[in-house]
């Protein structure tokens, strides 16, 4: 790493209708430097990526590469001009040779046809800078998407390599190919390429980046050498809270006997590979459980684990004693679980059905196609749960998408709750829903936790877990890594579990 | 062997099968002749099929091919015959006009986002139903200029021969292949079919392209409906019903994924030399009905969709020893 | 809750359309009637002789049925986001089966008859969703298979030959008249009476809404979506099934070959012009069958206007492209921004 800047963005802005997503952020990138962007949610960190690459515009403050002022060159023209970005999700043609993906739209040519001899001579040049030796010609998709991945940076190593932004490149890809991307990322560097590295795995950051720098709510809140900022100093920045070492005094609810409760459902040791660690796990009737961790931890995975829709390749589940395999989420939903994932509208709702259509959805699949809820019955549920979770609504056959984003959310909440499940997982219930629907759904999940339902709570509202649960998984890196209950629930603890990643 | 080039082996591998059955059971099958026959009985389609070709690879689909075929056989005939044209100056003519159609169908699909099978479908009425207007009855086309093609031809030995209609097919495939695979048009097409909207993000101008396609496809379309009045002496409203099948059938036999972004322009070729062997044998044989064609051609498609599907689900691969596993140091 | 303020009179105008779902396809038929009215009042003429009606507009509903029976089929499949382009040759099968049982007079019950020919289309419909679900192909490639091989198979049973039997019963269906209106018209409004009574009655309707709209979480809400499509593919293939045999009686003979030839294009036009998407989601029987009477209203209307048979195909095709385009976002967006300027200009 030299200390000479190569890119530098000062004074950033850019609201977006009713958000100010970026708000006066300055950046300083050196020529050769692993440079780490951190943050949580919504932080700002995809779109000052797109303003850097010039998707979005900026509303004021300026980019400059080595000196220019590129702030306002078009994506292709940044491109060419030497930034270059990779994103989570390989963006190329899987039904394209390798070498094809890496020169498509630039292929060399001779006597003005395409020459695939040099194109492919040229990729495996490409690929051996960065100590890749695959068969060029072979179909993109007939390799892995670490390789896939590999390729993607070849691609944008070749068409300009003085600065790289690597978007979450490590999410899908296991320890052994994570190593192999740091090698290409150090000879990268070595070559003076900088290297704009954004992830949600803590210990790759310290692994492998040189300085580190935090966004908070479009926030700014500085960039530091590595060596300077312990991992529980990185949390609480990006968190915006300070760790004490002490359990704090807020704490709240008394251990409660837990073993009193009914087990409800036990996990021993499910789990995927490169998907979730293995994880054990008990689960009570009348308990909430939060799940605890950074984005990318692997909460979302264990919901989607234990409610069927990713299959574990190790371990067992056992529901009220028996053993079950939930092939499908069809079987879990047999069991009595239910299901509230992060992604409302992919996963959640059905856009273009009545809202009470989308209520009465999961009951109605549990009593199968011939057993039809009457028109009326119908009515009386949707009515029953619009009163109770205070769903506000002109109609009840309005679409449900042209609902708020929290009356959306009790709406898929309400869905489950007429299935009478015995065990609820919410993943987010209180993303993207203003603060009055925020507390309502809070009081909900306490009260009907209070009527014997067993709950998992995932959340990235540190408070929000902590208030609500009885007991705390703490995760990391996908990992399981400290199980808090009762009194050691606090938001101190939960950070410094995070930071210590202890065993 | 690369794992893309199964489909297009197993097709060839059918063709040599069934020419070779066909071969064991009847003398004068395995001869020259029956060979360019087939080139030159299937000229017309395999040009259509070409084109076709283009369009699936991009992820699209045009059912408006064999309209065209039996418009510009119509037009063709009416232009020399009723309005005493000259057909080298027709030619050029209808081209431009079946050229300007696809350009249109094209548009439609990529400015407003319409399905191409919705808008192709309509396409298909519309040139039927202009070829209605234009003539219901077959018009024959007696002009000196059809006689001296259909006596040209190039004699190979063994009785076989090159006639126009193949000529004009093997240029054709000539230049689809060159497109296909050495100019920057090509690869894009490939690239829009394996996935639209990283092709966008990759540069590729995803407009542009389809435009290109469905052009080119009406063009060849066109081109193969004056072939086909090689072959016919006359231009028939009528004509080619059901073209756009067999068209279709011929591709995904040729190893082209319906989905778009792989397949190759010569196992189109093989997919329609296929359908001509199957007919060949089914006339050789006397016995067997015209009918055996559409349910063996229903049983390929029906092979060769599953085995893609076994390939794209990656099923295969467990199965098919790799020599080339990844590498990685 | 800013962008959704934003959203709201947007999301209302949409709503109002989704409303009046009946209203757009309505409203084209009764322009084209009142088209007839005042040029050619006779169009509406009904005559009653030895106890039938005849006129235009029974005429009009007599050669819409087996289309219609294969839109009802269509318009399901095409909810939960397939398409089934085999039913022509469904139609064919259909017909030839009864064909051959008649002309070799294997049964001569018309239950039978009806039960086993149903019972081909059945398995043919089957056969299609088997492809889609447990194989996972594409809908229009996996029904593409049956519909080259079917007018084959059709052709194996009837030889290749156009099939002519007498069967008085079986005539009946085609020809036979009910309550002075031909059977055709009442079997088609049985069809009808019976898929909304399955749908409204059982929750199969709110299935396929469920999984035309949305896929994944229709399978996070535990919906079968496999064995609905399935069903409805088979479905489909019944109500094919039945339209060829409606066309087989009519003639008297099954012709394998052109039975219901391009009926499969006409059925997914009346269903798309009955305002379904071919997305999938949200559907309508009823504006589907509006959509199948202003085809052959359309038809009709050429016909009796002398113009000559042949512009029927041209005027179709307009049809849909300007369906299609009022229906396309990117569309009504120009013509907004196209309206808008021109109010700038005043």
């Amino acid at each position: 790493m030299s200390d000479v800047e190569i890119l530098a963005v000062t004074g950033l802005s850019k609201s977006f209708p009713g958000v100010k997503a970026l708000n006066d952020v300055s950046l300083s990138l050196r020529e050769g430097e692993v440079h780490a962007l951190m943050g949580g949610n919504g932080a700002g960190k995809s779109t000052l990526i797109k303003c850097l690459t010039g998707f979005y515009s900026s509303d004021s403050g300026k980019v400059f590469l080595a000196g220019k002022d590129i702030s306002s060159l078009k994506p292709d023209q940044i491109q060419t001009c030497g930034i270059s970005t990779v994103h989570q999700e390989v963006n190329l043609i899987p039904t394209l040779s390798v070498a094809e993906n890496i020169f498509l739209g630039r292929q060399p040519k001779i006597r003005g046809r395409i020459d695939w001899k040099t194109m492919n001579s040229k990729a495996r040049a490409v690929l051996a800078r960065l100590n890749l030796d695959i068969d060029v010609t072979q179909m993109l998709s007939s390799y892995s998407i670490a390789i896939q991945q590999m390729v993607a940076i070849a691609r944008g190593v070749d068409m300009s390599a003085r600065v790289l932004i690597l978007d979450e490149p490590t999410s899908s890809l296991d320890l052994k190919e994570v190593e192999q991307l740091f090698s290409v990322m150090r000879r990268l560097t070595a070559e003076g390429t900088a290297i704009v590295f954004v992830t949600h795995f803590l210990d790759q950051v310290y692994a492998i980046s040189n300085r580190i720098s935090v966004l908070r709510n479009g926030h700014y809140i500085g960039t530091y050498e590595k060596a300077d900022l312990p991992q529980n100093a990185l949390i609480s920045k990006m968190l915006g809270k300070t760790i004490s070492d002490k359990t704090d005094s807020s704490t709240k609810k008394q251990s409660q006997d837990q073993d009193e409760k009914e087990v409800y459902l036990t996990a021993s040791g499910i789990g995927k590979s490169g998907y979730i660690e293995p994880i054990d796990l008990k689960v009570h009737q009348g308990e909430v459980i939060g799940l605890a961790g950074l984005l990318g931890s692997g909460r979302s995975e264990i919901a989607k684990l234990l409610f069927g829709v990713v299959q574990p390749d190790t371990g067992r589940l056992y529901v009220q004693g028996t053993e079950q395999l939930f092939s499908s989420p069809r079987k879990a939903i047999q069991q009595g679980l239910a299901f509230c994932p992060e992604d409302r509208k992919k996963e959640g709702l059905i856009g273009e059905l009545s809202v009470k259509e989308n209520i009465i959805l999961a009951l109605q699949a549990k009593r199968g196609w011939y057993r039809a809820l009457t028109g009326v019955q119908q009515e009386k549920i949707a009515k029953d749960f619009i009163k109770s979770l205070k769903i506000v609504t002109s109609d009840l056959n309005k679409p449900v998408k042209e609902l708020s984003g929290g009356n959306q959310q009790k709406v898929v909440l309400a869905r489950w709750l007429a299935s009478a499940p015995s065990f609820l997982i919410l993943d987010e219930p209180t993303r993207g829903v203003d603060i009055g629907a925020h507390q309502e759904i809070v009081r909900i999940i306490k009260g009907l936790s209070k009527q014997g339902l067993a709950i998992m709570v995932i959340a990235s509202e540190l408070e929000e877990v902590v208030d609500i649960s009885d007991r705390v998984i703490v995760l990391k890196d996908r990992k399981q890594i400290k199980e808090l209950s009762g009194d050691e629930i606090s938001e101190a603890n939960v950070l410094s579990s995070i930071a210590e990643g202890a065993l | 062997m690369n794992n893309k080039y199964i489909p297009l082996a197993a097709t060839i591998f059918v063709f040599m099968a069934l020419f070779g059955f066909g071969s064991a059971q009847f003398d004068s099958f395995f001869s020259m002749r029956v060979f360019t026959n087939l080139f030159t009985d299937n000229a017309f389609l395999a040009i259509t099929a070409i084109g076709m070709t283009f369009v699936i690879l991009s992820g699209g689909i045009d059912l408006s091919v064999g309209s065209m075929i039996a418009c510009v056989g119509v037009a063709t005939a009416v232009l020399i015959e009723h309005y005493q044209l000259h057909p080298l100056v027709v030619f050029p003519i209808i081209l431009i006009c079946a050229t300007l159609f696809g350009s249109f169908m094209g548009f439609l699909i990529e400015k407003y986002d319409l399905p191409p099978f919705i808008v192709t479908l309509a396409g298909m009425f519309f040139l039927r139903g202009l070829s209605f207007v234009i003539s219901i009855e077959s018009i024959p086309i007696t002009h000196s200029f059809y006689d001296s093609i259909a006596d040209f031809y190039i004699p190979l030995p063994g009785n076989g021969s090159l006639t126009v209609s193949t000529l004009i097919l093997l240029t054709v495939l000539a230049g689809a292949v060159y497109i296909a695979h050495y100019t920057r048009i090509g690869r894009n097409i490939y690239a829009v079919g394996g996935n639209e909207q990283s092709a966008a993000l990759l540069g590729v101008p995803v407009g542009r392209t389809k435009l290109f396609v469905y052009s080119a496809n009406s063009f060849l379309a066109a081109l193969a409906g004056i072939v086909f009045t090689f072959y016919t002496f006359s231009g028939y409203s009528l004509a080619a019903m059901g073209l756009e099948l067999d068209a279709i059938a011929s591709v995904v036999i040729g190893g082209t994924l319906l989905s778009g972004g792989v397949g190759y322009v010569v196992g189109t070729i093989f997919g329609v030399l296929i359908q001509g062997v199957i007919q060949t044998i089914i006339s050789f044989d006397g016995t067997l009905n015209s009918w055996w064609t559409k349910i063996f051609i229903g049983l390929l498609l029906f092979i060769f969709i599953s085995l893609q599907r076994l390939i794209s689900s990656g099923l295969l691969l467990k199965w098919w020893p790799s020599d080339k596993k990844p590498l990685v140091n | 809750m800013i962008t959704d303020s934003i959203s709201v009179p947007r999301e209302d105008r949409l709503s109002a359309i989704r409303t009046s779902k009946l209203f757009w396809p309505l409203a084209a038929l009764a322009l084209l009637l009142s088209f007839n009215l005042i040029t050619d009042p006779s169009f509406f003429a009904i005559e009653y002789k030895n106890g039938v009606f005849f006129g235009s507009l029974i005429d009009i509903l007599n050669r819409a049925a087996p289309v219609a029976l294969l839109a009802l089929g269509m318009t399901l499949v095409i909810a939960t986001g397939g398409i089934d382009l085999s039913v022509g040759s469904i139609m064919a099968i259909a017909g030839a089966t009864s064909a051959w049982l008649i002309s070799h007079e294997v049964v001569n019950s018309l239950w039978l008859i009806l039960a086993i020919s149903l019972g081909v289309s059945l398995l043919a419909g089957l056969w299609n969703g088997l492809l889609v679900t447990a194989l996972g192909i594409q809908p229009i490639i996996a029904t593409l298979i049956l519909m080259v091989a079917g007018r084959g198979i059709a052709q194996l049973i009837t030889n290749g030959q156009v099939l002519t039997f007498s069967h008085e019963g079986f005539e009946m269906i085609g020809g036979g008249a009910f309550l002075g209106l031909p059977l055709s018209i009442s079997i088609v409004i049985c069809s009808y009476a019976l898929a909304l009574l399955l749908l409204r009655k059982t929750a199969l309707g709110l299935f396929i809404e469920s999984i035309g709209s949305n896929p994944i979480a229709s399978h996070y809400t535990g919906i079968r979506s496999n064995l609905v499509k399935f069903s409805v593919y088979g479905v489909c293939g019944v109500a094919a099934g039945l339209a060829g045999l409606i066309l087989t009686s009519d003639i008297q003979g099954a012709d394998a070959n052109n039975v219901g030839l391009w009926s499969e294009l006409d059925a997914i036009l009346a269903v798309v012009i009955g305002g379904t998407a071919l997305t999938g989601g949200r559907f309508s029987l009823s504006t589907t069958l509006v959509g199948v009477v202003i085809l052959q209203t359309l038809t009709t209307t050429i016909l009796t206007h002398g113009l000559p048979v042949q512009y029927t195909l041209i005027v179709k095709s307009a049809v849909v492209i300007i369906v299609m385009l009022l229906m396309s976002a990117e569309f009504r967006h120009q013509m907004k921004s196209l309206f808008q300027r021109g109010q700038r200009s005043e």
